[in-house]
């Protein structure tokens, strides 16, 4: 996927969160909550234009789910920890978890366990910008920017100007020997 | 792993990017802190054990509550009413323990070497909680952690470490540490209470309190032991206190308006800290007690949450 196309997802995207928010009337209630560190970009795209066309900017949050792993004993190293800042209340919320790309769906799993941690949310959907198959465990995307399926042996990167990427970019390739 | 270390036994060895590891990692921890659920799932079904032969109930708690948050399961040891009163070794009281299969010993002693002693002879990783004159390096690193929210940085700062250098493991910690991170390192104290030739170590001696303190962005007070008192060292604690405490009248005279008053704790109020100073607007002691927690939790987190054969193959 080049920018255009990512621009074009994330817009899709988040027309069809705004289009559900006010089937559900939640349009005053939406939150942004991105998975760190991918997520976060999507997550702040999506608050953008949602918050253009709503006329109020809803409150964004990120997490980082490295304290909720499910492998830190099967790990040689410990992950590194980067900060998780949710700064408003969850009650009430529709909270729109964000991340790049969702493949086991283990990150999600933490992502769910840690933010249930921190309040309870009315709802919680989820948006991710590539859904490349590949679950092992039972999660789904409520909003996907596209559906690939990309086998096993290889990884799917997003790659976000606001990471230092010339352009916005999805680029599959063989995944490299750890 | 902290960084190419299994065990925490001191800051001596450490490199700059390995006190900068557990810093950093001690900030997300901090966070954590904040949380309405302090509570993270990171090392369910880990078990720390505190094994204590001198009695500290900040450190301890400290310890205990790092390993709680992290989810891990804390068991605390003390010398006093355990088989160490019935005469049992400290080899064979850590080789019992370790039946019990923890992931991480915490260990406390009077004696210089004991947790490095223990380190080689059982299979977890062994964090020191202090031992002896030697090093206590989880508060070594809560006192740069707390420097560093302080003044951003301890690059080209100036630390003044003033008391009983020659007994104290806070001294020796905080020396490896802060020179490590780019620090200035000044020593004062009384002549009798300095080791000879600690220059070496890449600090500045000074035996008067106003020299020490002048420009320094932060002081660490020492506490004065109180079996040291009427020893030799020093005649008693109303000479020590005149010449070597830090009170507000010396405070507002020679201290920079910024500076930072650290202490490890406990206080002898009126001795090395008047009440005004250690209540006051420099001090950061409690701030210490907080960032220990997390400092702790950042330890534990690393040596405890990695699996060692892992670590080791992906070493070797």
């Amino acid at each position: 996927m080049n920018a255009e196309a990512v621009g074009r997802a994330v817009r899709r995207i988040a027309r069809e969160v705004l289009e559900r928010a006010k089937a559900a009337g939640a349009e005053q209630s939406l939150a942004f909550v991105g998975i760190r560190r991918g997520g976060v970009h999507l997550a702040e795209r999506l608050r953008d234009e949602i918050g253009r066309a709503v006329g109020a900017v809803p409150p964004m949050g990120t997490l980082d789910i490295a304290l909720y792993r499910d492998d830190l004993s099967q790990r040689g190293v410990a992950p590194v920890v980067g900060p998780t800042d949710i700064r408003f209340k969850l009650e009430g919320r529709v909270v729109v978890l964000a991340d790049d790309v969702l493949y086991t769906g283990r990150t999600v799993r933490a992502a769910l366990d840690e933010l249930v941690d921190f309040g309870r949310p009315r709802q919680v959907w989820l948006a991710v910008l590539v859904d490349r198959g590949g679950r092992e465990l039972p999660i789904a995307a409520d909003f996907a920017g596209a559906r690939l399926e990309v086998p096993e042996d290889e990884d799917v990167q997003v790659r976000w100007q606001e990471e230092g990427a010339a352009e916005d970019a999805v680029v599959v390739h063989a995944r490299r020997k750890p | 792993m902290i960084g190419r270390h299994r065990h925490l036994i001191g800051l001596e060895g450490l490199s700059r990017e390995e006190l900068l590891q557990v810093l950093d990692l001690a900030a997300s921890m901090k966070e954590v802190l904040s949380r309405p659920v302090k509570k993270v799932p990171s090392l369910r079904g880990k078990t720390v054990v505190n094994l204590f032969f001198e009695s500290s109930t900040r450190t301890r708690s400290s310890f205990e509550i790092a390993a709680k948050v992290l989810s891990a399961d804390a068991v605390n040891w003390t010398s006093s009413g355990s088989s160490v009163s019935k005469g049992e070794t400290l080899l064979d009281t850590a080789r019992n323990l370790e039946a019990m299969r923890p992931d991480v010993l915490v260990v406390r002693h009077a004696a210089s070497g004991a947790p490095n002693l223990l380190a080689r002879h059982v299979g977890c990783a062994v964090v020191s909680a202090g031992d002896g004159a030697h090093e206590h390096p989880t508060q070594g690193l809560l006192d740069c952690f707390t420097l560093r929210e302080r003044l951003g940085t301890l690059e080209g700062r100036t630390v003044a470490i003033v008391g009983d250098i020659s007994h104290s493991r806070v001294a020796r910690s905080d020396l490896h540490a802060m020179t490590r991170l780019g620090a200035q390192v000044r020593l004062c104290g009384p002549p009798t209470m300095i080791p000879m030739g600690v220059e070496a170590l890449g600090a500045t001696v000074h035996h008067e309190l106003r020299s020490a303190v002048e420009g320094a962005d932060a002081v660490v007070m020492l506490r004065i032991q109180h079996e040291r008192i009427g020893d030799p060292l020093i005649p008693n604690t109303r000479e020590y206190s005149k010449y070597w405490g830090l009170n507000a009248r010396k405070a507002a005279e020679w201290l920079k308006p910024s500076a930072v008053v650290l202490h490890p704790g406990p206080i002898n109020r009126g001795v090395e800290l008047s009440s005004d100073v250690a209540d006051g607007p420099h001090s950061v002691i409690l701030d210490q007690v907080q960032n220990g927690v997390a400092v702790r939790m950042a330890v534990l987190y690393l040596l405890a949450g990695g699996a060692p054969e892992g670590a080791r193959a992906e070493k070797a």
